[in-house]
C-alpha cells in the first residue's frame, strides 16, 4: 500500500508538471493573466507531491521493504541505517527521483524569490522548468519506476554497492545534482528571454545569482566526488578523467564561462547571444551527463547499471530540449539588439577570452570523452582515451586562464590604458616570478620547472586579486568603512580566484612530488619512506555490520617521534562478496600519509602501499574557497534589493521589447 | 543566420554519434586472438595439485574455456546456467581458475556445483594475461585444433548459450569439408 502511495504521488506530480508547462507558457503568449498566475501555485504543488513520493521511498528503505524491487536490489537488513537512507539515490531509479526532486526544489525556490520578475517572464521560466520536469517524470514512470513491486518477495536485499557505502557518498550526489540541475534555472531564464525577445541586462541580473548558486553547489559536488575517489578507491588518485567524472566536470567548465559572461552582460550589456548560448549549453551538458552515465554508450570504471532502452529515452529528451532550444536560438538570436561598445583593452575583452578558453577546455574534455565512440562510428576500431590525453591538452588551456584572471581583475570596464595596466601589473608579475622561484628552489629538488611554473601562476592570481582589492581602498579615507562598502560580489570574485590559485598549488605539488612504494610487509616489519618510518604493528581480523575485514595497524614515526597510527582495512562485503579497501590516511595542510592494504601474500605477509602526498588537501580547500566565493557573489546586495526594480525591469504586459 | 544555426548543427552531429553508440555495446571488444591458436598452458588442476592439465588435453573436441574466480561477483551470476548446461553434456566445458586461492575456489565449487570437466589453477594469472583476460568471467570457444573461434566477455546468459555458443559448437564439430 505504501509503495503505491509513492507511485501515485509521482503520477500526481506529473499531472502538476503538465499543467505547470502548458498554462503559464500559453498564458504568456496570449497575455492571459489567469493562466500565467497558475505558475506559482502549481509549481509548489508539484513540489509537495514529488516530496511525498521521495519521502515514501526513504521510508521503504528505512523499513527494509524488500517487496519493492529497487529496495531489494540496493539495500539489505544489515546495512547501517544511514546507508539505507543514502541508498535511496544509490542506483538508477532513485537518482532520477532525486534529480526530479531537486529540479522541483529549484523551481519552487524561483517561485518564492521572483517578486521582481514581470509576470509573463516568470510564467515562461516556470513553464520551461515544468517541461523539463515532465520529461524526467515520464522517463521515470515509463522506464524506471522506483516503486515497482517484486514477487516473490526476497528474504533479504542484495545490498548497496559497497563502493557507495561511505560518508562522502551520502552528500555527494545531492550536491552534484543541486549543481547540475540548478543550471536548469539559467536555462529557463534563457529560454524565457528568447521566447519573449527581451534580452536586456535585467535578464542577466535575474538569472545570474541562480547560476552562481548552482555553480557553487556543483563545485562542492565535484570536490566531494574527487575526495571520495581519493580515499575510497584505495590508490591515492584524486581525478581519473573517467566519463562519469567528465560528465560533471563539463557543465562546471561551461558554468564557469557562463558566470563570467553574465558579469559582462549584466554590467555592460554585451555578449548577450553568447551568454544565452552558454546558458543553453550548461544545461545541455547536464542532460548529456545524465545520458552518458545512464545509457551505457560509454564504459566507465563507475559502471553503474546501464540500459540501452533508457538511453533511447534520454536521447529523445536531450534531442527535444537541446535541439529545440538551439533552434529557438537560431530563430531569435539574430534579431537581438546589439549591446554596449568596448575597446580591446577592457575587462569585457578579458572576460570574453576567459569564456572562450573555458569553452575550449570543455570541448577538449568532450572530445576525449566521446572519442572512443566517434572512432568506432568512423570504423577506426575500439580504443580508449586516458589521462595522458587530458593532462596534455588541459594544462596548456588552463595556463592562459591563470594569466588572464590576473589581468582581468585589474583592467577596467569599457576601456583601459595598457600603460596604466602594465604599470600596475609588472611588479606583481616580477614578484610572483621571484617569490615562486625562491619557494620552488628552497622546498623542492626535482621537477623544478613545472613546480615553479605552477607556484608562479598561483601567486600571480593571488597577488593580482589582492592588488585589485587594494586599489579599491586606495583613495578612501576610512579603510574600514571602505572595506564594508565593497560589494559582496567583489569579495566573492576575489575569494573564488584565490581558491583557484590554491587548487593550482595543490594540483601542481601533488602531481609532481607524490611518492609511493609497494611493499611486502609482515607484522613487525619496518619500512623507511619519505622521511617517515612505517612499522606494521598488527594484522587482525575485524567484523563490521555487513562485512568481514582484515585490519592493518601501521605505526608512523618520524625521527623516533610518534606521528600517528593508521588503520587500513581490506573488507569483504558479505552479501555481494565484493572486496573493498579502506585506506588509512593521516592528513594535514602540508601532506597526507596514506596507507592502503593490498593483497595477502604467503605466511601472514601482505602487500601494502604507502603514499606520501604533499599539499593534496589544497585541491579541495581551493574548491571550498571557490564555492564560498560563488555563494558570496550570489547573495550580493543588489540581487536582494526589491525597491529599485521599477527602474530597470521592463513594464509588465508581454510584448514590450519584442523584437522578432 | 548560418552562424546562429551552427550550434544546432554541431548538436545534430553529436546526436547521430549517440544513436550509433546506443546500437553498439562498448563491452564487445573483438579479441585479437580470434582465429589464432590458443596460447598454450600447462597448469596444475584445481582439484589435484600434483596433476597438470595441458592445452593439448582440450584438443580433439570442440571445447569451452571459462575464466572464473571465487571472488568474482558476475561469475556467481552465470554459474547456475553453466551447471545446468553441463548436465546436458552438450559442451566440453573447462575452467581457468584465475588469480584465486585453491581453498576458496574449491569451497565455491562445492557450494555452487562444479560444471567443469576440469579447472586449471592459474594462481599467478599469467595464463590469463596470455589470453588477454581483462574482466572475469570470460569464455573462449576453441575448435578441435585448439584455435580460438569465439570470445565472450562478461557473464553468459541463456540467450548467449542457446543462440550463439551451441550453434557455433555444432558447426565446429562438423568434419571439415
Amino acid at each position: 500500500m505504501i509503495p503505491e502511495l509513492g507511485h501515485f504521488a509521482l503520477i500526481l506530480a506529473l499531472a502538476m508538471a503538465i499543467i505547470q508547462t502548458i498554462f503559464p507558457i500559453a498564458g504568456a503568449a496570449n497575455g492571459n493573466q489567469a493562466w500565467m498566475s497558475l505558475a506559482r501555485p502549481v509549481a509548489r504543488l508539484q513540489f509537495v507531491f514529488i516530496s511525498i513520493s521521495f519521502a515514501v521511498l526513504i521510508y521503504l528503505f528505512l523499513t527494509n521493504d524488500f517487496s519493492v524491487a529497487y529496495v531489494a536490489q540496493n539495500s539489505n537488513s544489515l546495512l547501517p541505517a544511514i546507508y539505507r537512507f543514502s541508498a535511496v539515490w544509490g542506483a538508477h531509479e532513485g537518482s532520477l527521483l532525486l534529480w526530479a526532486v531537486i529540479l522541483s526544489l529549484w523551481t519552487t525556490a524561483v517561485t518564492f524569490y521572483s517578486k521582481r520578475l514581470p509576470n509573463f517572464f516568470l510564467a515562461r521560466v516556470i513553464g520551461v522548468m515544468g517541461a523539463v520536469s515532465v520529461g524526467f517524470l515520464l522517463f521515470m514512470l515509463l522506464t524506471s519506476n522506483p516503486f515497482e513491486r517484486l514477487f516473490p518477495v526476497p528474504a533479504d536485499g542484495s545490498d548497496l554497492n559497497p563502493l557507495l557505502q561511505d560518508p562522502g557518498l551520502i552528500i555527494h550526489p545531492p550536491m552534484l545534482y543541486m549543481g547540475y540541475v540548478g543550471f536548469s534555472v539559467a536555462f529557463g531564464f534563457a529560454i524565457a528571454a528568447l521566447l519573449g525577445g527581451n534580452l536586456d541586462s535585467s535578464w542577466a541580473r535575474w538569472s545570474r545569482p541562480w547560476t552562481l548558486l548552482a555553480w557553487a553547489f556543483l563545485t562542492i559536488g565535484i570536490a566531494l566526488g574527487s575526495w571520495w575517489a581519493y580515499y575510497e578507491l584505495g590508490w591515492g588518485g584524486w581525478w581519473f578523467w573517467d566519463p562519469v567524472e567528465n560528465a560533471s566536470f563539463m557543465p562546471w567548465l561551461i558554468g564557469t564561462a557562463l558566470i563570467h559572461s553574465f558579469a559582462a552582460t549584466e554590467k555592460r550589456d554585451v555578449f548577450k547571444n553568447w551568454t544565452i548560448l552558454l546558458a543553453i549549453c550548461a544545461f545541455a551538458l547536464s542532460l548529456l551527463g545524465t545520458f552518458l552515465v545512464r545509457s551505457g554508450v560509454l564504459t566507465s570504471v563507475h559502471a553503474f547499471a546501464t540500459d540501452p532502452e533508457r538511453g533511447v529515452f534520454i536521447l529523445v529528451l536531450l534531442g527535444f530540449f537541446v535541439g529545440g532550444s538551439l533552434l529557438l536560438y537560431a530563430l531569435r538570436a539574430p534579431s537581438t539588439v546589439k549591446g554596449g561598445q568596448f575597446k580591446l583593452i577592457s575587462r569585457e575583452t578579458f572576460l570574453l577570452f576567459n569564456s572562450i578558453l573555458f569553452l575550449v577546455a570543455m570541448l577538449t574534455v568532450l572530445l576525449g570523452t566521446l572519442y572512443p565512440l566517434i572512432a568506432e562510428a568512423l570504423g577506426m576500431g575500439k580504443l580508449s582515451v586516458g589521462a595522458p590525453y587530458f593532462n596534455a591538452v588541459f594544462i596548456p588551456i588552463m595556463t592562459p586562464v591563470a594569466l588572464l584572471i590576473g589581468i582581468g581583475a585589474i583592467v577596467r570596464w569599457k576601456q583601459d590604458d595598457y600603460i596604466r595596466v602594465g604599470k600596475q601589473l609588472r611588479y606583481l608579475f616580477l614578484a610572483s616570478l621571484v617569490v615562486g622561484g625562491i619557494l620552488g628552489i628552497t622546498f623542492f629538488d626535482n621537477h623544478l620547472f613545472r613546480t615553479i611554473a605552477g607556484i608562479v601562476a598561483a601567486l600571480w592570481v593571488i597577488l593580482t586579486s589582492l592588488s585589485a582589492l587594494m586599489s579599491r581602498l586606495k583613495h578612501r579615507q576610512n579603510k574600514l568603512v571602505a572595506l564594508q562598502t565593497i560589494p559582496r560580489g567583489f569579495y566573492g570574485m576575489t575569494l573564488a580566484h584565490i581558491g583557484f590559485a590554491v587548487t593550482i598549488i595543490g594540483i601542481t605539488i601533488t602531481s609532481q612530488h607524490s611518492v609511493d612504494v609497494h611493499q611486502r610487509m609482515a607484522p613487525g616489519d619496518v619500512v623507511a619512506f619519505a622521511d617517515y618510518q612505517f612499522s606494521l604493528e598488527a594484522l587482525r581480523p575485524t567484523i563490521g555490520p555487513n562485512f568481514k575485514a582484515t585490519e592493518a595497524v601501521v605505526k608512523v614515526t618520524k625521527n623516533g617521534k610518534h606521528v600517528t597510527d593508521l588503520h587500513s582495512q581490506k573488507r569483504i562485503y558479505t552479501v555481494r562478496n565484493m572486496p573493498m579497501t579502506e585506506a588509512g590516511i593521516d592528513s594535514s595542510l602540508m601532506r597526507d600519509i596514506y596507507v592502503s592494504l593490498g593483497e595477502p601474500l604467503d605466511d601472514n605477509a601482505w602487500s601494502i602501499r604507502l603514499y606520501h602526498k604533499p599539499f593534496v588537501r589544497w585541491i579541495w580547500l581551493g574548491a571550498i574557497f571557490m564555492a564560498l566565493g560563488g555563494l558570496l557573489a550570489a547573495t550580493d546586495r543588489r540581487y536582494r534589493l526589491k525597491v529599485e526594480s521599477n527602474k530597470t525591469a521592463p513594464v509588465e504586459g508581454g510584448a514590450v521589447s519584442l523584437k522578432s | 543566420m548560418i552562424r546562429y544555426l551552427l550550434p544546432l548543427g554541431i548538436f545534430a552531429g553529436l546526436v547521430l554519434i549517440f544513436i550509433y553508440g546506443l546500437q553498439h555495446d562498448p563491452r564487445l571488444v573483438p579479441s585479437p586472438l580470434i582465429d589464432k591458436p590458443a596460447p598454450t598452458f600447462n597448469l596444475p588442476t584445481l582439484h589435484s595439485p600434483g596433476i597438470n592439465i595441458h592445452l593439448d588435453d582440450l584438443k580433439g573436441k570442440v571445447s569451452l574455456l571459462n575464466v572464473w574466480a571465487s571472488w568474482c561477483v558476475a561469475c556467481r551470476e552465470e554459474h547456475p546456467l553453466l551447471v545446468k548446461t553441463s548436465q546436458t553434456n552438450a559442451l566440453n566445458l573447462y575452467g581457468l581458475n584465475y588469480k584465486d586461492t585453491r581453498e576458496d575456489a574449491l569451497r565455491w565449487l562445492n557450494k555452487l556445483g562444479n560444471p567443469y570437466i576440469e579447472s586449471a589453477f592459474d594462481q599467478a594469472g599469467t595464463i590469463g594475461i596470455d589470453y588477454g583476460v581483462y574482466g572475469v568471467p570470460e569464455t573462449f570457444v576453441l575448435d578441435k585444433n585448439g584455435i580460438i573461434r569465439y570470445k565472450h566477455i562478461g557473464p553468459l546468459n541463456k540467450q548467449d548459450i542457446d543462440d550463439i555458443i551451441l550453434p557455433l559448437v555444432k558447426q565446429l564439430e562438423q568434419p571439415a569439408s
